[in-house]
């Protein structure tokens, strides 16, 4: 909400503002290299998560706890064309991922302001969620995150006129 | 490179259309594509076009010396996040194969024909400068205003800066009720502590805080299931501080029973309406509505017959709304006249019914009742070699992430033509070379990303000074002054 967002600028509050957008650009190639490394106690502290990506690929990726799975898909350079594209800031629906049932409710309860935007997202299912909003926790640790088809917000017409 | 290496890599040529040798060779030998208008369709278009293929250079023009359309002139100024998408279209910009030129009219500084003389392939993404009019009598008196034209002169349009639109009077009516006739109702009725820290312009803060309105109706033709704005928008309205929702409780009749069949998208949104409009507060809201200095609400079942004018200044005074009632249901309903009319008084008129596009040149194949470039896919009709992305493609509708995908689509068509042959990408074609040439001729000077870049310093800094995101330069005449420093 406007007065909400204005409020959160006064207070100089980042809502997953981008700060890790110029980190992932100065560091993607690093962690590309990197992403093979397994060994070490680093990644004790890392939760894999599993994406299913339009192609039906799976695509495993880590990221560390407090990281949202947008962070992930950014950090690790994950291609899924468009995903994210307001970085964070419930302003699109672009983040727009799918769960099974189980996992579905184990992520816990959605905001008003989450489900305002994710009711824009094509192919909208019981089990949606917007990734930017999921924050990573052990107990998450495996989960399936499926991409979906991404045609169309529900903000455009169906005859295509105004 | 020596000549045995040019040889070499001339094989690769046309052994690999994906070769990274040919990013090496002189200018002649890739792809080339021009993108014309720089708003979201035609920078998805070209981060698109970068990724798909290692070889193809893509040029941006854009007829003002800033980029970005609709994300700097059509977004509200309260809704920054919304504008994050200039990042990536900044990234894609400073890409060695991506150049952008501003200030650049396309149709008068140089025309399509040239273009596709000089490009491989052209992608028509300029969007939709014009409006559906209302079609009634009055709507030339002072008073009344286009949407489109009343955001773009809060937004700093610089074709927009002489509006000067008359908040004197008590009431604003805005027809059509989506989400840009929603953006105006807030801009309408914010606190101005909450817009002043935006990047809202100068002249219309002052503006608005002299202004007079203290009430909004939004009027629709139909009933509240088919309204066309989004149930963040409403709650924005729902939430606004100092303001209360005053709706008419008979306008909703049935429509509570109507809301399980609904989708949970739509039921969400109509039960927030249902909600505000029949719902008796709690204590603690009931009291922050009745100190409420101002006040909104949709207004349903009305379509615009006349705008009224006060005979002795010639200007708006009130408009008169034909009543109508709702035949069938759901997304098909048809308003149908009912032969009743109601009289509003208001000196504030707005028409929020529709962007429209406009042919740039009379080539195109256009149709005028869509008001789009005829096209399958993005392939324009009969006109090998053209393409059109965003609006102009699919008509004015829709978000930002609603344009990215369509124009990911146009990318997708352009790249499979290359990529098959369709689009014979071997024939050398000059390029930005030949049209800088004709620009130089006729007098014109673009503006580069860079020159662009230190128009965004100064209004970052300029913003700065005064507490605000950015203070936006609001002629094209300033901007080019900076641009060329």
């Amino acid at each position: 909400m406007a007065f909400v967002t204005a409020l959160r600028r006064v207070a100089h509050v980042s809502l997953r503002e981008y700060p890790w957008r110029t980190a992932a650009v100065t560091s993607a190639a690093w962690l590309t290299g990197q992403r093979g490394f397994t060994g070490g106690t680093r990644s004790d502290n890392k939760v894999t998560v599993n994406f299913i990506n339009r192609d039906g690929e799976k695509i495993t990726a880590k990221g560390s706890p407090g990281d949202s799975l947008l962070d992930i898909v950014i950090n690790e350079d994950l291609d899924f064309d468009g995903f994210g594209a307001c970085e964070g800031t419930l302003a699109c629906s672009t983040c727009h991922l799918i769960f099974t049932e189980e996992v579905y409710k184990s992520l816990g309860p959605v905001t008003d302001e989450e489900m305002d935007m994710l009711d824009l997202a094509y192919g909208l299912t019981d089990t949606s969620r917007l990734g930017c909003q999921i924050c990573l926790t052990k107990s998450l640790e495996g989960i399936v995150a499926k991409v979906p088809e991404s045609v169309a917000d529900i903000r455009q017409s169906q005859d295509g006129s105004s | 490179m020596s000549g045995h290496k040019m040889l070499f890599s001339g094989l690769k040529l046309w052994t690999s259309g994906r070769s990274r040798w040919m990013s090496r060779l002189p200018d002649g030998c890739s792809p080339k594509v021009c993108i014309v208008g720089s708003g979201p369709a035609g920078f998805y278009t070209a981060q698109q076009l970068i990724k798909a293929r290692q070889d193809v250079e893509v040029d941006i023009y854009e007829r003002l010396p800033v980029p970005f359309g609709l994300v700097r002139f059509g977004v509200a100024p309260d809704h920054p996040e919304v504008k994050n998408v200039i990042n990536t279209f900044t990234q894609t910009a400073r890409q060695s194969r991506c150049s952008f030129y501003g200030n650049v009219d396309v149709g008068t500084d140089v025309s399509v024909e040239e273009l596709r003389q000089a490009y491989h392939a052209v992608v028509l993404s300029y969007g939709a400068e014009g409006n559906r009019t209302m079609g009634v009598p009055g709507e030339d008196l002072a008073g009344v205003h286009a949407a489109k034209d009343f955001v773009g002169w809060y937004n700093g349009l610089p074709s927009c800066r002489q509006l000067r639109p008359d908040l004197s009077s008590e009431t604003a009516v805005i027809l059509g009720q989506g989400n840009v006739a929603l953006d105006v109702a807030r801009v309408l009725l914010s606190p101005l502590d909450i817009l002043k820290m935006t990047d809202i312009t100068q002249p219309a803060l002052e503006a608005l805080a002299e202004s007079q309105v203290r009430r909004v109706l939004i009027v629709g033709r139909r009933g509240p299931v088919q309204v066309a704005c989004t149930v963040k928008e409403v709650r924005e309205m729902v939430n606004l501080p100092n303001a209360r929702p005053e709706m008419v409780g008979a306008d909703f009749e049935g429509v509570a029973e109507a809301l399980k069949d609904l989708p949970r998208p739509r039921k969400r949104l109509t039960e927030l309406m249902l909600k505000t409009a029949l719902e008796v507060p709690g204590e603690k809201e009931q009291q922050r509505r009745s100190e409420a200095s101002h006040a909104w609400g949709f207004r349903f079942f009305r379509s615009p017959v006349e705008i009224l004018a006060d005979p002795e200044r010639s200007r708006t005074a009130g408009i008169r709304l034909a009543v109508n009632r709702l035949e069938g249901s759901g997304e098909g309903a048809r308003a149908v006249l009912t032969g009743e009319v109601e009289d509003v008084t208001c000196g504030l008129v707005i028409s929020s019914i529709g962007y429209k596009s406009l042919p740039i040149d009379p080539s195109l194949p256009f149709d005028s009742r869509k008001a789009i470039v005829l096209n399958n896919m993005g392939r324009v009709q009969r006109a090998a070699g053209l393409y059109c992305s965003g609006w102009l493609k699919t008509g004015p509708t829709g978000v930002i992430a609603t344009t990215m995908n369509n124009s990911f689509d146009t990318a997708r068509s352009l790249v499979e033509d290359m990529d098959l042959g369709t689009l014979d990408v071997s024939v050398v074609k000059p390029g930005s070379q030949s049209v800088a040439a004709l620009l130089e001729k006729r007098g014109v000077k673009p503006v580069t990303f860079s020159d662009w870049e230190k128009i965004d310093r100064v209004e970052l800094s300029r913003g700065e000074a005064v507490g605000k995101p950015r203070e936006k330069l609001l002629t094209v005449e300033e901007m080019l002054q900076v641009a060329r420093s």
